[in-house]
């Protein structure tokens, strides 16, 4: 009886536990949409971070991208030519990419590359007590840290992942029509009249808008409740790749299940 | 603006309890910060001294009391309220807490820029009055990795004072500082204080540079305040813990050992009988006997 108790005892805190963490995360998110749009107030804060997180990403968004697009020409011509529809690569790497690759891979590379630094810095801004000196200072660091690399990172995911997804097209074109020898016309054909602005590319848009959001949220959020230790920081820096990357994916999943269902 | 009352303690802390969840780190405690006075707390490592900083500044909540600062109480819950009591505090980190993307000059140009509206060419010639202060002018360039710990503190020291706050706290301000850098900040820190006009709180276990320029001090321990007094009172005062205090001697009340079982428990010993020939055995039982303060 008494086992049963303290495993009854044991379930009701980890409950708790983590209806506490929802909370604080909440109100930390809700605190960085109201009190962070201040951070617009000093636009060189945010152009800061959006140079630092943007455009110290753009080398691996950028050749990542160019090397999906290669399998992708690769993949698109062996499968497409079994049903002689091969003409249509270029609307299939167009479709893979604005759809799904684009958003979704810079996100995933995005957390890895962006977000764990974004960890890093905030959790070690708290092990050195930088944090608490500016609270001492009554400057409120959630406004003054977190919200100009949030906003930064909302603006540069987007940005990052048309990136991707044009270099991506890029890396299509030089192996289905250079290399393989497709016809230039109808890849670019066949992808013009088969992309539309809205249903393809701005829901590509927005599903970066939104994984946007969540990856620097979560990175900053791990940082920002990191314990102040090194052993802290490196756990934090660890569960920002893997929260991070598993709410994309699953977040991918609903909004195309809703977007194009 | 009502003139402060001088009767009037700058902050005073009122029957202060404080724990971190079950462990309890401050127990009804009551002290008294008079305006214009170097007020030390001492006590040895985790006797809750930093703690009574947090308090003031409004980063923990107190369970039971009240902490005053200019006769308000210091109310987590009113962030506008508490960031315009901060305004008027400055604190020094144990380590400086500099922020470490920025140079010298502009870590201590940091709260003016974000608190007042003054232009470039006079926050440039208030930070340059600021390091002269703390004789590090020619650091301004200089980024925190590229000076020393003593000077980090000087820096940090000039940050905390940037917008002449009434209050100014320090969190172990001569820990692990050369003795020449030692006796630098205690000069500062008394000159800074008359010359700003300002409270200064010493949190400190430096007996004999905090004596120097400390105006009161408190001695935690336990919790509790366990002596208080002016330095020449303190110093000849007879309570043992004082004393122990003082002398840094390790007879007195305050045990060097923690509680723990007893040793020859700990090492898996007990009821063990020692046979000839079992020297480690033999060796080990006097040892844990002798070991004062390991019995729980």
């Amino acid at each position: 009886m008494t086992a049963l108790l303290d495993r009854l005892d044991l379930l009701g805190a980890r409950v708790i536990g983590l209806l506490a963490m929802l909370g604080e995360g909440a109100m930390l998110f809700f605190r960085l949409l109201t009190r962070g749009l201040g951070a617009f107030a000093r636009p060189r804060l945010v152009i800061d971070q959006i140079h630092f997180i943007g455009n110290y990403s753009l080398v691996i968004i950028a050749v990542s991208g160019l090397f999906i697009g290669f399998v992708l020409g690769f993949q698109g011509d062996y499968i497409l030519s079994r049903y002689g529809t091969e003409q249509s690569v270029g609307l299939l790497v167009a479709l893979a990419l604005l759809r799904e690759l684009g958003p979704v891979v810079s996100a995933l590379l995005f957390a890895g590359r962006a977000g764990t630094s974004l960890t890093a810095e905030i959790g070690l801004m708290k092990a050195g007590e930088q944090l608490a000196a500016m609270e001492m200072m009554a400057v409120d660091p959630v406004q003054r840290v977190l919200a100009p690399r949030f906003w930064a990172g909302v603006i540069a995911m987007p940005v990052l992942a048309s990136v991707f997804s044009a270099v991506g097209i890029l890396g299509g074109w030089l192996i289905s029509v250079k290399l393989i020898g497709i016809d230039a016309g109808a890849f670019w054909g066949q992808m013009e009249s088969g992309v539309d602005i809205f249903t393809d590319i701005g829901n590509g848009l927005l599903k970066s808008v939104v994984f946007g959001f969540i990856v620097t949220f979560i990175a900053l959020r791990e940082g920002f409740i990191a314990a102040p230790t090194p052993e802290g920081v490196s756990r934090a820096t660890t569960r920002t790749v893997v929260i991070a990357s598993l709410l994309v994916l699953g977040v991918d999943f609903v909004m195309t299940a809703l977007m194009f269902r | 603006m009502k003139p402060p009352d001088s009767a009037l303690p700058l902050v005073e802390l009122r029957q202060v309890s404080f724990a971190y969840s079950e462990r309890p780190i401050l127990n009804d405690v009551s002290m008294r910060f008079n305006r214009g006075q170097v007020v030390a707390i001492m006590g040895g490592s985790g006797s809750g001294k930093t703690t009574a900083l947090r308090l003031i500044g409004g980063m923990v909540r107190p369970k039971h009391g009240e902490v005053l600062f200019d006769g308000a109480t210091v109310d987590i819950a009113n962030r506008d309220a508490l960031y315009a009591a901060r305004r008027r505090m400055g604190m020094l980190f144990q380590f400086g807490a500099l922020f470490t993307d920025l140079s010298c000059f502009d870590n201590v140009a940091f709260p003016l820029r974000e608190h007042t509206d003054l232009p470039e060419e006079l926050i440039h010639d208030l930070v340059l009055m600021k390091l002269n202060a703390v004789g590090l002018r020619g650091a301004a360039k200089l980024k925190p990795a590229e000076i020393s710990g003593g000077m980090a503190r000087r820096i940090a020291l000039a940050r905390a004072i940037a917008l002449d706050p009434q209050l100014i706290m320090y969190d172990e301000p001569f820990a692990g500082l050369d003795p020449i850098s030692m006796g630098i900040t205690a000069n500062l820190i008394r000159s800074l204080n008359t010359a700003l006009g300002a409270t200064s709180i010493i949190v400190s276990h430096d007996v004999h540079e905090t004596f120097l320029i400390a105006d009161y001090v408190y001695f935690v321990a336990d919790g509790r305040i366990a002596a208080e007094g002016k330095p020449a009172e303190l110093q000849a005062s007879t309570d043992p813990f004082v004393r122990q205090f003082i002398s840094a001697s390790p007879e007195g009340p305050v045990a060097f050992h923690m509680a723990a079982s007893p040793l020859a428990d700990a090492f898996g010993l007990t009821g063990v009988v020692p046979t000839a020939g079992a020297t480690g055995v033999a060796a080990a039982a006097p040892v844990a006997a002798a070991t004062p303060g390991s019995e729980a």
